[in-house]
């Protein structure tokens, strides 16, 4: 065989080496550079840092406890930790409010309809940055101080230092009642695995939801019975500048949960609309045909058959809604990016911070992703 | 849907209930059944709730022009301070760029708006774009820089406002967009290094958020370069944000890409076209045409990101309306201050994802009508 330059395969081959020296070289060219300007600012690299104190204190540390002279790991997964709280408050918050609106604008009411096409054009045409520095005025400027707090509910005080709400003050019962919601689920999981099995064998379907609901609550119910059915609750109230007890919501926590579930509901809602649009009409009609109602065949028909044309965008939603919560270090939430940024200030490890938050979120969209992909197989039509 | 459908009496067209043109609308649109009745009474009353405060807080009872922020803070809570907006719109508009010389900014935002706007129209979808966009932008440099005789210099450190919004959108947008071509005309090349690089260039971008790349520009940028090289905090951040948008972009092109039926390459090759020959007469017209309203998308998604160079410390349109804030006379007007701020990202984005729409329909009309 000969080879010529008109050889495609080796003119392939041709290029391949030289985009991989091309980048071999220009990684070599950066990391030496990157190596000469570390030695002569005197900046040691690697990851010991990592064990050394911190010193500075966090806002917000309601999973890990920390304090300033825990070390700079330590502080980092605290960030980890406040991010994962805020992505999943606004994951789930954001998919029920975008739902309910995307099924809005399809109503057949005109102004359900019109009202939640206005939300949706404006909320996502004005950048989430803007959202956040927005809610954050409102409650740190135009919310009243503790002591004039607005009271919507009994219990609940909203004012310029957060919200703040009753829970049930804390007992060894809901540790139990928490591991008995845990078993409930299994047996519920259990329980919908058999039902499937019936349905298969003998046609009839068991009532999945209801034996679902029952499991579910009763466990925990008959937990909190057996506990003596504790019902102390811890109330905020006014202790001097501010209220002590209850649950308390920073300002910032706040402002970047509204800001992030208010912007990604806008978006989840359009992905909701378009896959319901994207339903054949002739769906619909027979499913009136069978003599199914408007809503028994969004629910029955239509919705588990969109589901497959939303899962994946909203799935991206979900990916962008944790990416985005990064703009926390913007309003102070201490976020992994925000407590990153702070170590890089006082360490001056530019390089292993920014290599700690990329690895993290990469990891994040990774796992995610793959996710996605094992439901979507699933899911997908099987064409015989 | 409760009620059984008789088809004969509704099959001339007629309301089921007689009465006026509007009174059958509303039959209709607004109180079709109970339920429905309801929702609409629910939406009223949430209406009548939130507006009539929401009128009077930001129009009547609002305080529009001020010497000073007295007449505001007398009337906190219960009228808008547009007053804030009034007394600082040139710095929000162009930050600290010399007063006497704000006509060079406005010049080059309207040329900017301008280029985007002629570039909308298919009339203009032909080479002369490129000189066109040429001459605009040399124009705005010539603006914006000075130098020359009558507009003395103006360097880069003092350019802020809205012209910095549009500045980064538009040599972002406009560098990237080759550079995503590229990049998804690698991905689908089926050469498994180039492949690699630009899968995993692609896949790391969209898998980090953009303000680490931000943080990555303005802090490690400098350690990456020689010594005696260094590169101002603009063109940094300017660099950030062509990589972050080209890794997104390349994403639309490739669905594009990928939208072309075997057909037209097997074709291309069938009269011995050379791959550039193919790709650039052949391919990328029918992909990219087909993936404009998604390309619009992302440049709407690309011009609200633009407002997170803040975070690196860059006099944006979103940071001159924060710094406006910090003087101690105008502090806790936030809500007035970002509701317009959101108000003019708004315009330019309503005003593109209006456009996409439009567009979109137009290319499904032009395609029906091709395929009759």
């Amino acid at each position: 065989m000969r080879l010529s330059t008109g050889d495609p395969r080796l003119r392939a081959a041709a290029y391949q080496a030289a985009a991989l020296a091309a980048v071999i070289l220009l990684g070599w060219y950066l990391v030496s550079n990157t190596l000469a300007n570390l030695e002569a600012r005197r900046i040691a690299s690697g990851f010991a840092f990592l064990g050394r104190e911190a010193g500075f204190e966090i806002g917000e540390t309601s999973l890990i406890a920390y304090g300033a002279a825990d070390t700079y790991l330590r502080a980092l997964a605290v960030g980890l930790a406040n991010t994962f709280r805020v992505a999943l408050i606004g994951i789930v918050a954001a998919t029920a409010l975008g739902a309910l609106i995307g099924l809005a604008r399809l109503s057949r009411n005109w102004l359900v309809a019109k009202l939640a096409a206005a939300y949706v054009e404006f909320v996502r045409n004005v950048p989430l940055l803007v959202q956040l520095f927005f809610w954050y005025a409102v409650i740190t400027e135009n919310l009243p101080g503790p002591r004039e707090a607005v009271e919507p509910l009994p219990g609940v005080f909203l004012a310029n230092r957060g919200i703040f709400f009753p829970v049930p003050a804390w007992s060894a019962v809901h540790g139990w009642m928490l591991a008995a919601t845990a078993l409930g689920a299994g047996a519920a999981l259990a329980h919908a695995r058999w039902a499937r099995r019936r349905q298969a064998r003998t046609g009839r379907r068991p009532p999945v939801l209801a034996g679902a609901a029952a499991l579910l609550v009763l466990p925990p119910a008959l937990a909190w019975l057996a506990g003596g059915a504790p019902t102390r609750f811890s109330v905020p109230a006014l202790a001097g500048f501010n209220f002590a007890g209850g649950a308390h919501l920073s300002p910032e926590f706040a402002a970047l949960t509204a800001g992030l579930i208010v912007y990604t509901a806008s978006f989840i809602a359009e992905i909701v609309r378009a896959g319901v649009l994207a339903i054949d009409r002739g769906q619909f009609e027979a499913a009136y045909a069978l003599g199914l109602r408007r809503g028994l065949a969004m629910r029955l028909v239509v919705l588990p058959q969109a589901l497959r044309a939303i899962v994946p965008p909203v799935t991206s939603q979900y990916l962008n809604l944790i990416k985005n919560s990064s703009l926390a270090v913007a309003i102070g939430y201490p976020d992994l990016v925000s407590i990153a940024n702070t170590t890089i200030n006082q360490t001056g490890q530019a390089i292993e911070g920014i290599a700690i938050i990329m690895a993290v979120y990469l990891t994040i969209s990774l796992v995610i992703s793959a996710l996605m992909n094992w439901y979507n197989a699933r899911i997908a039509l099987k064409e015989r | 849907m409760s009620a059984p459908v008789h088809p004969v009496v509704n099959a001339a067209g007629s309301a089921p209930a007689g009465g006026a043109a509007p009174l059958r609308w509303l039959r209709a649109n607004l109180f079709a059944s109970w339920p429905n009745a309801l929702l609409t009474l629910a939406a009223l009353w949430l209406l009548w709730r939130a507006l009539p405060p929401f009128v009077d807080w930001a129009f009547l009872d609002a305080i529009w022009t001020a010497p000073d922020s007295k007449a505001c803070r007398a009337a906190a809570g219960e009228g808008a301070c547009w007053a804030f907006v009034a007394e600082k719109h040139r710095f929000i508009l162009f930050g600290t760029y010399p007063y006497e010389e704000h006509w060079r900014p406005a010049v080059a935002c309207v040329i900017l708006v301008g280029l985007w706007a002629a570039s909308g129209l298919r009339r203009l979808w032909n080479w002369r774009l490129v000189p066109l966009w040429a001459a605009g932008l040399a124009a705005v440099g010539v603006l914006m820089w000075g130098g020359v005789p009558g507009l003395p210099y103006v360097e880069n450190e003092r350019w802020g406002g809205l012209i910095l919004t549009l500045l980064l959108t538009t040599f972002g947008l406009a560098i990237a967009f080759p550079l995503a071509i590229l990049l998804a005309l690698g991905r689908r090349s089926g050469m498994p290094v180039i492949q690699g690089l630009c899968v995993g260039f692609i896949e790391l971008v969209r898998g980090v958020p953009l303000i680490s790349l931000l943080f990555m520009a303005s802090v490690m940028l400098p350690l990456f370069l020689p010594e005696r090289v260094t590169i101002d905090k603009l063109l940094r951040a300017q660099i950030a944000m062509i990589l972050f948008a080209a890794a997104y972009l390349a994403e639309v092109v490739r669905g594009g890409l990928q939208a072309i039926p075997r057909g037209q390459y097997e074709a291309a090759d069938a009269l011995g076209l050379s791959f550039w020959e193919k790709t650039l007469l052949v391919v990328l017209p029918q992909a990219l045409r087909i993936s404009i309203p998604p390309l619009v998308n992302t440049f709407i998604g690309f011009f609200k990101d633009t407002s997170l160079v803040l975070i690196i410390g860059l006099f944006d349109l979103l940071s001159t309306v924060k710094v406006s804030l910090t003087e101690p006379a105008w502090t806790g007007f936030g809500v007035e201050a970002y509701l317009f701020a959101a108000l003019v990202y708004f315009v330019f984005c309503f005003a593109m994802s209006r456009y996409s729409q439009s567009l979109e329909r137009e290319l499904a009309r032009a395609d029906a009508g091709r395929r009759r």
